[in-house]
């Protein structure tokens, strides 16, 4: 007796410690929210997108092992996780937006078009529409992100096939072309028609320049204004180390947040933002010595967060499950860095910026932490080791938010209850 | 009595030997470390362990503890941007070219990866290293 005891006890003991560690996914959030693992393992997952009637869509980076890379998840049950997960398309890529009855989808070098019927099932996954096609992919910041803006305009990342435009990229010592012969079709944010057929370059503009690689963008429809964070330069300290060591290369330049208006230049390859000056400074590649500023032209950020944690998606909360201050402000997701090695790395966790009358106050704080499966204050060494690295944002009906990984591919979905 | 002390020396003659290869290792493999973490941590990781989607891992890679030593060479001296599948996975970060690193330098950096993290391969010496860029200029033409 006194044995059974014990060991139901110890039973019970082990029971809790396991409860204890799936408790909110294994996410760390701000009290009264809680997370749950809506799907798990369903590959690659880049940004995602959710319907009027709640189905997530989920684009990933590569086909996942059963030859899919759009994964349309759905909650028929409704008890917070997927129970009926289908997939189609062979294209790897990131961007996905719903869009009244339409699904945009982009892969590397083109954004496609499917119809969705009242069940929110793709009408045509074999045949989608080419909506615009021969977008520059190079290799490096190939992928293309999509948002719209409150009408039917595409909005489309153009990352530079370069580090910082140096007659030899990622080379020690190699100068910086002038001007940068990059920034004509690349190194932007380009604006197209999204009800239109099979536009090239020619029929989009170039809506903003300067910007190295943007993976996250949103339209914030409070201010009708476009918003996007631009992934920072690398390798001050390996390609200019008389200039910079293994300390400040972790440090900068800033990952930083632009309010986009139409023709902005942010400034790269020629400047990068140095979050402790506050201010532009030239890069090594064009002159600088890491204190000469640059030119006023270029846009300053709304927002400056610390070197290379690589923003991956912005998401303005429209909604009203959350408390009021989250209203209007934008979630950010950072997939964790590389680039601060070998000093430990920084990120794999989804911030909050809050938003006043329309503006960033500057400010930002972490929202959800720990999808490295790092332990509270402890930081993840190497990036290969992080169990998760948070990508897409979405926000769903009831006001709930979504954020995907893409090392196994899960879906957290984030909720508040007062 | 002269037989015991025969043995003795040859046993003798032997550790020592042994003990200078193993020294003769251990050095490369010094060698080899500063030359990682100068040119490859950055993006290969100090595990090793590189960056999903980006950078392949070298810890564990079938390719680093395999027999193509002439692959790995022309891979450091011209770089490598070919998207083929590493163990099944594909990586979009391209690797530069580091000419500047000399023959002696890309032995002890390849006998380093061979034999770090779980990674337990051969050495690479200097003659295999020279061997391999001969190999690698002849495939050229
Ligand atoms: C700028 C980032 C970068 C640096 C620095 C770098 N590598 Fe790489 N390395 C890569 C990438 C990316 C690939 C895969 C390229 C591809 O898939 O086309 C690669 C591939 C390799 C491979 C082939 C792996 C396999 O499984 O076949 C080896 C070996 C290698 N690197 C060794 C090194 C060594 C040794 C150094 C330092 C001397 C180094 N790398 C520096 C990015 C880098």
């Amino acid at each position: 007796m006194k044995k059974g005891l014990s060991i139901l006890s110890l039973f019970l003991l082990v029971l809790s410690i396991v409860g204890k560690a799936q408790e909110n996914a294994g996410l760390r959030l701000p009290a009264g929210f809680k997370a749950s693992l809506f799907a798990d393992n369903i590959g690659s997952a880049r940004h995602i997108t959710i319907t009027k009637s709640g189905v997530v869509f989920a684009k990933l980076s590569n086909p996942n092992k059963e030859g899919n890379a759009i994964i349309r998840l759905e909650d028929a049950n409704h008890d917070g996780v997927a129970d009926n997960i289908t997939g189609w398309g062979k294209y790897g890529g990131t961007g996905i937006y719903v869009k009244g009855n339409s699904l945009y989808a982009s892969s590397n070098e083109a954004i496609f078009k499917y119809e969705l019927n009242s069940k929110d099932e793709v009408v045509n996954p074999s045949n989608p529409v080419t909506v615009v096609s021969g977008l520059i992919n190079r290799r490096q910041h190939e992928s293309k992100s999509i948002t719209f803006d409150k009408g039917n305009n595409v909005y489309v990342n153009i990352g530079a096939y370069s580090n910082s435009c140096q007659t030899k990229d990622r080379t020690p010592g190699s100068q910086g072309m002038m001007p940068c012969p990059i920034l004509d079709s690349a190194g932007g944010i380009w604006k197209f028609d999204g009800t239109k057929e099979n536009q090239t370059y020619k029929d989009g503009k170039r809506y903003a320049t300067g910007l190295r690689n943007v993976i996250g963008l949103d339209w914030n429809t409070e201010t009708n204004q476009l918003f996007v964070m631009q992934h920072g330069r690398d390798q001050l300290n390996t390609l200019f180390p008389n200039l910079y060591n293994d300390s400040l290369n972790a440090e900068l330049p800033a990952e930083t947040f632009y309010a986009i208006n139409e023709g902005d230049n942010a400034g790269w390859p020629y400047v990068y933002y140095d979050p402790s000056q506050h201010k532009k400074i030239v890069a090594p590649e064009y002159g600088g010595d890491g204190k000469k500023e640059g030119a006023k032209e270029y846009k300053d950020p709304a927002v400056a967060f610390p070197a290379h944690m690589a923003p991956m998606g912005v998401l303005f909360y429209t909604g009203t499950q959350f408390p009021e201050k989250y209203k209007n402000g934008a979630f950010i997701t950072f997939h964790g860095s590389w680039n601060r090695a070998p000093l430990p790395q920084e990120g794999f966790f989804v911030a909050f910026v809050p938003f006043k009358n329309g503006k960033a106050t500057g400010e930002w704080e972490i929202f959800a932490n720990g999808f490295g499966g790092n332990a509270e204050g402890v930081k993840v060494i190497n990036t290969g080791k992080a169990k998760a690295r948070p990508v897409g944002l979405a926000q769903g009906p009831d006001g709930s938010i979504y954020v995907s990984d893409d090392t196994k591919g899960a879906i957290f979905k984030i909720s508040y209850n007062k | 009595m002269g037989n015991k002390v025969e043995r003795f020396f040859k046993i003798g003659c032997f550790c020592i030997m042994m003990i200078s290869a193993l020294n003769v290792g251990a050095q490369n493999l010094i060698n080899g470390k500063k030359i990682f973490e100068t040119r490859c941590l950055a993006c290969h990781q100090s595990d090793g362990g590189g960056v999903p989607n980006m950078n392949p891992p070298l810890d564990g890679s079938t390719n680093v503890n395999g027999k193509d030593i002439a692959r790995m060479v022309k891979i450091i001296q011209n770089g490598y941007d070919e998207r083929v599948a590493l163990d099944g996975m594909y990586y979009n970060n391209a690797m530069i070219a580091m000419p500047d690193l000399k023959e002696d330098a890309i032995a002890d950096v390849l006998s380093y990866i061979r034999n770090s993290w779980s990674n337990k391969a051969g050495l690479v010496t200097l003659a295999e290293v020279k061997k391999s860029i001969s190999k690698n200029k002849v495939n050229k033409k």
